[in-house]
């Protein structure tokens, strides 16, 4: 169905091809997933599939790349759209009309069919993905899994063989998540549609996938996954935890961890001390409204000092509400919060920033200037902070970022680790952050539950909000569950992790409650 | 009669034309005719939609023009009339103004004045405003010849920019609370402008590339000698029509300039829009069909036009000293305005949002 073959790919005025030397064959009706680190080229490579790569992003692509049997070389994505869909990273900033309907229709007008298949494919396709009740919806009202399903759509109702999805899942609840995910799935066996998509949480894709391609430092491997992962440069925890325990042939699904594990005996996990639970940030019966909608509903949080906390729940339960809220920049209706007995609401911005540091979901938001180093001599002064202060802390979190770099061509983890020290400058005694871990990769992750630790040791009180489970596992020390703008349960992350079938690591659901992450079986063991 | 929503088209040419009848009279009682006609019409067949919410907006600004205009010509009054309604002082102004008063006495022709031209006015807005509310603007756009597609798909794709640009100055605005806030002036505007348009610029970017690979601008068979033959038939067209427009507003133009080459820009350029048509290989989902009960809509518009402007000029433009008269053409007029309200087929009451 899909064939490359030596294809090398250079960006413009870049000294090294982003891909080189590529040689992929991918069958009719398989599910391929993508993996590889942050930068190293998956995106690239997924476009070279519809010829976004090089006809809109520009470059010099040597070697072939054949679909169906036409030439992405010969044809431009337009050409191509009739036969690969492709649906890009954030569904929302790609929707053209504003209309459930209409944006399932949109494809279809371009190719000009006619009035009464349109129709047809726009009510089966409704059908299919399960989103025959949001089809006078518009676009914007919908919730972020709505959203992907949508983009689905919109490129299925073109009657592609391909489709390639560039990150699905990688803004979703774990619920949600699982949806598009499914969906697919049945694209795969109802319709017989090949996939390709680039996913960071494999743990996700894994059980499905046929194929997986790994890419690193721009060449590519190929092959079934069971093989590939063995020495992949970026796995999920169960492959991990399979590696670890030399289980042969590797799981790919818990249930197959499951049988492995059986009969297994591992050592009692290794006790650590609990960290002090002196309480640094009280707040109570915090309550944020948006006009008559109710985001936060007189919810309480302590986040002692050198613990951990995280905020959990779905997409829209009001986590991020709840951190602008007790940052002190953000809508409070009622309640209060306490830091070192001063409210943050109350004090002057400087004073706030030096109680709760908040670093955003777009942290780029806060980066305005054209270097690093200016960026940092900024923060330094707005701090306050002795000159060279941020720099320091660049430099602990992300060694090595260059001093004449712009931040906008930071990879997404040193760009987080600058938003980070910059926040850190004014040497906050909490530190919030909002969805810490979108679009990082395994190592980049571990390497942030390592900083998030150390701030923790040093006394920081750290709360952060996300829904990445496989990370709460590694850096958590309590976790507090909200849905609605309420707080369903609250607790040691141990327990609440293990109690909730949505939330529980791949770690716990093999090896039972006691387990969280493969370090801490490692450690076991060791 | 089924529900359906009537195409956009047929409420706006029905409202222009009510428009029209309001612009060529400043008969009051003609006036607060043809409004509450265009508020009845408003009221039967408006849907729930986001766009439909809009109509007390008309309203109060019509309102406001009304009083805006009966103010001015209080304070900078000066019809003389014999009846006076209330003795102002008159502020003496310098001799470079000489021909504006200032306050002074309150005439019966100044209030009168005001008043019918304001209505005017504001029987104008509201009718713009009815169509505004009954047809769905994002519809209308959907409903343009094919020649016009591209660039229908611009302002569709620029409306929606306008909330993503607002939410995301926001974003930033509260995003540079959480770092010093010491800059002023222009330092502090490029803090929200820099982000913000770097976020505006990825945006685009990736829309462009979202609509690259689902087959935008797709093109068609046509030749390089059609495509030149079009534009050259549109550009012909277009020059027609601006000799014709001069033609018409500048009195002492030949006549020969005047109509007959507004005919023969408008012909040049339906064939240019038909031939850039043909070779579109678009087609278009569920577009609004085109029936009897739009027909009818836009005759009504029409009509109404037709019968205030051919009315007796006493009835249309009374003088400012007598009570004016209504006659039967221009009653006929209104009550021919109110006929969508009940023609139509009501429109499909359901949650769009």
């Amino acid at each position: 169905m899909i064939e490359l073959t030596g294809v090398t790919f250079t960006h413009d005025g870049a000294p090294a091809p982003v891909l080189r030397d590529v040689n992929v064959r991918i069958d009719e009706g398989e599910l391929v997933l993508v993996a590889g680190r942050t930068g190293s080229g998956k995106s690239t490579l997924l476009g070279t599939l519809n010829g976004l790569t090089p006809h809109f992003t520009g470059g010099t692509m040597s070697g072939q790349v054949v679909v169906d049997g036409r030439s992405v070389r010969d044809h431009t994505p337009r050409e191509l759209a009739d036969l690969v869909g492709y649906v890009g990273q954030d569904p929302l900033a790609g929707f053209v009309t504003d209309v459930v309907e209409d944006e399932l229709a949109y494809g279809m007008e371009q190719l000009g069919i006619d009035p009464q298949t349109m129709r047809r494919r726009v009510e089966e396709t409704l059908d299919l993905l399960g989103i025959a009740d949001l089809r006078r919806r518009a676009l914007r009202t919908l919730s972020g899994g709505q959203q992907q399903r949508v983009a689905v759509g919109s490129v299925l109702t073109m009657h592609p063989r391909v489709l390639v999805l560039d990150e699905p899942t990688s803004a979703l609840d774990p619920t949600a998540a699982e949806e598009v995910l499914s969906t697919l799935a049945r694209l795969v066996d109802d319709l017989g549609l090949t996939v390709v998509l680039a996913e960071h949480r494999m743990e996700r894709v894994i059980p499905f996938a046929d194929r997986l391609v790994v890419v690193e430092d721009g060449s590519v491997r190929s092959g079934d996954p069971r093989d590939l992962l063995r020495d992949a440069p970026v796995a999920p925890p169960l492959v991990e935890l399979g590696r670890l325990l030399a289980w042969d042939p590797l799981p790919l699904s818990v249930r197959e961890a499951r049988r492995a594990a059986r009969g297994i005996d591992l050592p009692a996990p290794t006790e650590h001390p609990e960290p002090s639970a002196v309480p640094l940030l009280t707040a109570r019966g915090i309550t944020v409204t948006y006009g008559s909608k109710v985001a936060v509903r007189e919810v309480d949080l302590d986040v002692p000092a050198g613990r951990v906390v995280t905020l959990m729940g779905r997409n829209g339960s009001g986590k991020s509400s709840l951190l602008w809220a007790i940052q002190g920049s953000g809508k409070r209706a009622s309640g209060r919060v306490d830091v070192d007995g001063v409210d943050p609401k109350g004090s002057s911005p400087a004073q706030a920033r030096a109680l709760v540091g908040l670093v955003p979901q777009t942290a780029a938001d806060l980066l305005y200037l054209e270097s690093v180093a200016l960026e940092c001599a900024a923060a330094d002064q707005q701090a306050d902070a002795a000159a060279g202060t941020c720099r320091d802390l660049l430099d602990r979190f992300a060694p090595g970022v260059p001093d004449d770099r712009h931040p906008r061509d930071l990879s997404e983890g040193q760009r987080l680790a600058l938003v980070l020290a910059i926040v850190l400058t004014s040497s906050p005694r909490v530190v919030a952050l909002d969805e810490p871990t979108r679009g990082l990769d395994y190592p980049g992750k571990e390497r942030l539950a390592e900083v998030l630790r150390h701030l923790a040791a040093e006394g920081h009180g750290v709360v952060l909000a996300t829904h990445d489970v496989e990370f709460v596992a590694e850096v958590a020390d309590d976790a507090v569950v909200m849905a609605e703008g309420e707080v369903v349960s609250r607790g040691a992350a141990a327990h609440v992790l293990a109690e909730s079938p949505a939330f529980a690591p791949q770690v716990t659901k093999v090896l039972g409650p006691d387990w969280l992450t493969v370090g801490s079986v490692a450690e076991a063991l060791a | 009669m089924t529900p359906r929503d009537l195409h956009p088209a047929a409420w706006w040419m029905w409202a222009l034309g009510l428009a029209a009848a309001a612009s060529s009279t400043t008969n009051p009682f003609l006036l607060v005719l043809i409004i509450l006609a265009a508020c009845l019409v408003v009221i039967a067949r408006r849907t729930e939609a986001l766009w439909a919410l809009s109509f007390r907006l008309y309203l109060y600004l019509a309102a406001l023009v009304v009083l805006i205009r009966v103010l001015f010509r209080v304070v900078f009054g000066g019809v003389p009339d014999t009846v006076v309604l209330v003795q102002l002082p008159q502020i003496p102004l310098p001799d470079v103004v000489a021909g504006v008063q200032l306050l002074g006495p309150v005439t019966r022709a100044d209030v009168l004045g005001g008043l019918y031209d304001g209505l005017r006015l504001a029987a104008i807005i509201l009718c713009v405003g009815a169509a505004n509310t009954l047809a769905n603007p994002k519809r209308l756009l959907k409903s343009l010849p094919p020649a016009l597609y591209e660039a229908g798909t611009a302002v569709i794709v620029s409306l929606s920019l306008f909330p993503q640009l607002a939410e995301s100055v926001g974003r930033v605005r509260r995003a540079r609370h959480l770092r010093g806030d010491a800059a002023r002036g222009v330092g502090r505007l490029r803090r929200i402008v820099v982000p913000v348009m770097e976020d505006a610029l990825d945006r685009s970017l990736y829309l462009a590339a979202g609509m690259d690979a689902r087959g935008y601008g797709r093109t068609g068979t046509a030749t390089v000698k059609e495509r030149r033959l079009t534009g050259l038939f549109l550009l012909a067209g277009l020059i027609g029509l601006c000799v014709g427009v001069y033609g018409l507003l500048d009195a002492t133009a030949p006549r020969a300039l005047a109509w007959p080459f507004v005919g023969l820009g408008v012909l040049l350029a339906v064939i240019g829009f038909v031939s850039a048509g043909r070779r579109v290989q678009r087609t278009r989902y569920r577009p609004d069909p085109w029936r009897l009960a739009e027909l009818v809509t836009v005759a009504c518009g029409v009509a109404a036009a037709a019968l205030v402007m051919t009315a007796d000029v006493g009835v249309t433009y009374p003088s400012l000293d007598v009570l004016p008269q209504v006659s039967v053409p221009v009653l006929v007029a209104v009550m021919i305005g109110v006929v969508p309200a009940f023609v139509t087929p009501p429109p499909v009451l359901e949650a769009t949002r």
